[in-house]
């Protein structure tokens, strides 16, 4: 309302208060609806709302052999590939942070290119490789796929962390008389612990999650996404994918929200400071 | 003790150090990562044999031509842009308003439960996302279900009977596509958003309503353009998800192929490597010129 006083500036339109909240609600109301489905009564199509509610498919699902072969693959791809990434993103990001030389700017702009690129272009090209150099896919083909973009994610977490440490730090401990060694383990590692473990649950999380890039590196492996893909098309075992979906949103969810306990008293700390 | 002398030996050589905390990283990149890109490359100037169907691999520019010179080629090139740029366009409408809100106004509690539930469903299993789509756009699903309460069925109907983006269901049309794309990109605006709002200072906006502006004005005058950046940094996310996408348009979506179908089938049932490679390269080029223009806007600095 236009009043001849002075305009507040704490308040929010309404305009800009339903825009909020009404888009913060569509973001979150398919996630719910697929909640909601695992638990119909109906086995054939999408019908809404629900004729009626059961548990009987989650009993189905676990005792299908299908799904805990690609659950396990999947569990254990994400693992591998967080394992490699935290070596070499934490590796990258250390010797990036502070460091000045030529060329770095290229290294920086390497190491997240394959988030700025589409996972299809990392896919294709990953296949492309293959075939010329005669590789078959297999386990270690998707884990080699994964470790790059998962290294993007833990480098990028490492490394701002290290850059909001103040460089007075190192060097207070020097003159103190530690070693580089010491400086490390005392100064640098206890800082930089929960962003490496938070890129590390990331890095888990996007990996199990992961289908762009599997499907040109899995050949006939199957992880959980890909199995599910399959899946889609098949009406047949629609309440199953509906089961599987929950599983697989409560796999992923875990260690997001590791991942935002784990960075967020630092937040607090940023901006108390 | 020669842990210490270790460490001292790299302290005073700083390049040595460097070296080896690089050479790792480096060598997977270099090697898994370039190695697969220039292999894509490579790819992309060989054809296949039409009779034999065999990759052959000598250096010709024969699957470039054929991707440029057929028509339905460069239909799926220009389908996808327009996708591609109608959700980056949507994607910064809507975030517009929930970036200003959790950036400027929500504090506190409000402010944490707005940042958790963009980044929420940001991190949620993608697949799981485009699957629950189907179920909300699916002929018996909930949008048509909530239309029919509100009397709105025929609404819809209308939308889509529009030739061009309609099709027989929602699930099956280019305005599903389209909702499922912005719906999925749509955190990956409003974060870099929220981000540059943030860092626009008090004062500033004091100042303005000091001068007489009204809120309206301010908005547009002095925190868009300052929110300018942050927008261009989430459209650098926007445009270059959509574009190279394959899984979205074969699940929801009209019988038209876009650039990432194209490379998923070619590789795949068609067997076509080098076409889908040089298809890959499409891609490629467009974010590469995209980047060039969003780092005119500052999207570098606001990442």
């Amino acid at each position: 309302m236009p009043s001849r006083k002075q305009h507040r500036h704490d308040q929010p339109s309404w305009l800009v208060r339903i825009g909020a909240f009404a888009g913060l609600a569509f973001m979150h109301i398919p996630v719910l609806v697929i909640i909601l489905y695992a638990f119909t009564t109906e086995d054939r199509t999408y019908q809404f709302p629900p004729p009626g509610l059961t548990l009987r498919w989650f009993d189905v699902a676990f005792a299908r052999s299908d799904i805990w072969q690609a659950l396990s693959m999947s569990l254990g791809v994400a693992a591998c590939a967080t394992a490699i990434a935290l070596v070499l993103g934490t590796l990258a990001a250390f010797a990036l942070a502070r460091a000045k030389f030529t060329g770095k700017d290229s290294i920086a702009a390497l190491f997240v290119l394959p988030i700025a690129l589409p996972g299809i272009i990392t896919g294709i090209a990953l296949l492309a490789a293959m075939k010329l150099a005669g590789v078959d896919a297999s386990f270690l083909t998707i884990v080699a796929g994964h470790a790059t973009f998962c290294t993007v994610i833990v480098y990028n977490n490492v490394i701002a962390r290290l850059r909001r440490l103040p460089p007075s730090w190192v060097e207070a401990s020097m003159d103190l008389g530690a070693d580089a060694t010491q400086t490390l383990r005392y100064v640098l590692l206890p800082q930089v612990a929960t962003a490496f473990l938070a890129g590390g649950m990331l890095a888990f999380a996007l990996s199990f999650d992961e289908i762009i890039v599997t499907i040109f590196t899995a050949g006939k492996e199957r992880t959980l996404p890909i199995w599910f893909f399959n899946e889609l098309f098949r009406p047949r075992d629609r309440p199953v994918t509906n089961v599987v979906a929950v599983i697989v949103i409560a796999v992923t969810l875990i260690p997001i929200l590791l991942a935002y306990y784990l960075t967020r008293p630092d937040d607090e700390h940023e901006t108390a400071r | 003790m020669t842990l210490r002398a270790a460490s001292t030996f790299f302290y005073r050589r700083p390049y040595w150090y460097l070296a080896l905390l690089l050479v790792p990283p480096l060598l997977w990149f270099g090697t898994v990562y370039l190695g697969s890109l220039f292999a894509l490359l490579a790819q992309s100037f060989y054809r296949i044999d039409d009779f034999t169907a065999q990759v052959v691999r000598e250096p010709t520019l024969a699957t470039y031509k054929q991707l440029v010179t057929q028509p339905a080629n460069v239909d799926i090139v220009v389908r996808t842009l327009v996708m591609a740029i109608t959700v980056t366009l949507a994607c910064a409408v809507i975030a517009l308003p929930i970036a200003t809100y959790m950036a400027r106004y929500a504090s506190g509690r409000m402010k944490a439960l707005f940042y958790v539930g963009v980044m929420l469903p940001m991190w949620t299993s993608y697949l799981v996302k485009v699957y629950a789509w189907r179920l909300l756009l699916a002929k018996e699903g909930i949008i048509a279900w909530v239309n029919a309460k509100l009397g709105l069925t025929g609404l819809l109907e209308a939308a889509l009977a529009t030739p061009g983006i309609g099709g027989p269901s929602l699930s099956s049309s280019y305005i599903g596509m389209f909702i499922v794309f912005v719906y999925m990109w749509l955190p990956f605006m409003i974060l870099p958003m929220a981000a540059a709002l943030e860092r626009v200072p008090g004062s500033l906006l004091q100042a303005s309503a000091d001068l007489g502006a009204r809120p309206s004005q301010t908005f547009r005058n002095v925190v868009l353009p300052l929110a300018v950046p942050g927008i261009a940094a989430g459209s650098v996310f926007t445009f270059s998800l959509t574009l190279g996408d394959y899984i979205i348009p074969s699940v929801v979506g009209a019988p038209g192929y876009f650039i990432g179908m194209m490379v998923y089938v070619q590789q795949g049932t068609a067997g076509n490597i080098p076409l889908a490679a040089a298809f890959s390269v499409v891609p490629i080029v467009l974010i590469f010129v995209y980047l060039s223009i969003a780092r005119r806007f500052g999207a570098f600095d606001a990442l």
